[in-house]
C-alpha cells in the first residue's frame, strides 16, 4: 500500500489542479457545498464534469445522471478486471474495489490479468483527500481564476492516460488493442452520448482471443514503475 | 431535493453498485484463461480510449481539436524519447495548451 501512496503522488497532484478546477466551474452552478460533497462521495473525475456540463447546459437532474451514470459505467469492466484478485466475503470484495480510479487501475495492473489491489487502494489514499482538498480551494478561490482551461489543465489527464498507457504496451497485442480502442472511441464519439465510446472500446481487448498459441500469450512482466524518475 | 442533490446521490450509489458488480459476482472464481488474457488488454484498450475522449472530444462528446492536441501531442513526443518520463511528459502537456491558449 505505501508503495502505491509514492506511485500515487503525481496523479495526486494531477487531482489537486482538476479538483480545483472542478470546484471553479461547479460553484456558480451547484453552490459552494455540495461540489465538495460530490467529490467526497461520488469521487469520479469525467463523470462530475459530464454532470456538471449538463446541469450547466440547464439540463434536469435525470439527463445529468444519465450522463454520469454512462461515464460511470467503465467501471464495470475495470470491476470485472480485479475481480479474480479480490478476496474474501463479498462485502469485502465490494469494498476492495471503491478506490478504483481510472489511474490507479491502470498502474496497479501486473500483467496477465492479474491486479494488485494494495498498490490501488494506496493510490486512492492519497488521491481522494487531494480531489476533494482541490474541489474545496476552487469552490473558494473561484474568483480569483476565471476559466481554468487558460493553464491547460484540461490536458493533463490525457497526457496522464498517454505515460500510463506507455508502460502498459508490453507486447504487440497490447498495442494492437489499444491502437484498436483509441479507434473505435474515435469513430463513437460524434455519434454516441459521451461515456459509450469508453465502454465500446473494450471491445478492442477482444484481440485476447484472436489467437490462441500459447506461445503468443501475454508475458508477465512487472511494469516499470511510474513516476519514479525525478 | 433540487436536481444538484438528486445527481449526487444517484451518481454516488450507481458508481458503488457498479465498481462492486464484477467482484462481488466474479470473485474467488478461477476465470479461464482466456477471459484472463481479455481482462490483461483492458487496460490498453481502455486507457487508449480515455486518452482519445480526453484529447479530442469537447464536453458534449463531440469530436473538437483545440490546445489540448498540442499538449499532448508534445507529451507523447516526450515519452518516446524516455518511456518512464511520466511528470515531465504531464506538466509539458498542460504548458504547451496553456501556450497555444494563450496566443490563439
Amino acid at each position: 500500500m505505501r508503495a502505491g501512496m509514492k506511485a500515487g503522488i503525481p496523479i495526486a497532484v494531477a487531482s489537486v489542479l482538476l479538483g480545483t478546477s472542478f470546484g471553479v466551474l461547479a460553484q456558480p452552478v451547484m453552490g459552494t457545498v455540495a461540489p465538495i460533497v460530490m467529490s467526497a462521495i461520488v469521487f469520479a473525475g469525467s463523470a462530475q464534469f459530464g454532470a456538471l456540463a449538463v446541469l450547466t447546459a440547464g439540463g434536469g437532474a435525470g439527463a445529468a445522471i444519465a450522463a454520469g451514470v454512462l461515464l460511470n459505467m467503465r467501471y464495470l469492466p475495470m470491476g470485472i478486471a480485479i475481480a479474480p484478485s479480490t478476496s474474501g466475503g463479498p462485502v469485502r470484495r465490494a469494498l476492495a474495489a471503491q478506490p478504483l480510479i481510472d489511474a490507479g487501475w491502470a498502474m496497479s495492473s501486473r500483467g496477465g490479468g492479474r491486479y494488485d489491489l494494495q498498490y490501488m487502494w494506496g493510490i486512492g489514499a492519497v488521491c481522494w483527500p487531494t480531489w476533494v482538498a482541490g474541489t474545496a480551494l476552487g469552490v473558494f478561490t473561484g474568483d480569483l481564476i476565471d476559466d481554468p482551461d487558460k493553464l491547460g489543465l484540461d490536458a493533463l489527464f490525457p497526457a496522464f492516460f498517454l505515460a500510463l498507457l506507455a508502460g502498459e504496451v508490453r507486447s504487440s497485442r497490447a498495442a494492437i488493442a489499444a491502437a484498436l480502442g483509441a479507434l473505435i472511441a474515435l469513430a463513437l464519439s460524434p455519434v454516441t452520448p459521451p461515456g459509450v465510446p469508453v465502454i465500446a472500446a473494450c471491445a478492442a481487448a477482444l484481440v485476447a482471443l484472436s489467437d490462441r498459441s500459447s506461445a503468443d500469450r501475454e508475458p508477465i512482466i512487472e511494469p516499470e514503475p511510474h513516476g519514479a524518475a525525478p | 431535493m433540487s436536481a444538484t442533490w438528486q445527481t449526487i446521490a444517484a451518481l454516488s450509489i450507481t458508481l458503488i453498485a457498479t465498481k462492486a458488480i464484477g467482484p462481488v459476482a466474479l470473485g474467488g472464481r478461477d476465470l479461464p484463461a482466456a477471459l484472463m488474457r481479455f481482462i490483461g488488454l483492458l487496460a490498453p484498450s481502455i486507457l487508449a480510449a480515455l486518452i482519445v475522449v480526453g484529447t479530442l472530444t469537447a464536453a458534449d462528446g463531440d469530436l473538437e481539436i483545440d490546445a489540448r492536441l498540442a499538449g499532448v501531442g508534445v507529451a507523447a513526443g516526450i515519452l518516446v524519447t524516455r518511456r518512464s518520463a511520466l511528470l515531465p511528459a504531464v506538466a509539458a502537456a498542460a504548458m504547451i495548451a496553456a501556450a497555444v491558449r494563450a496566443v490563439a
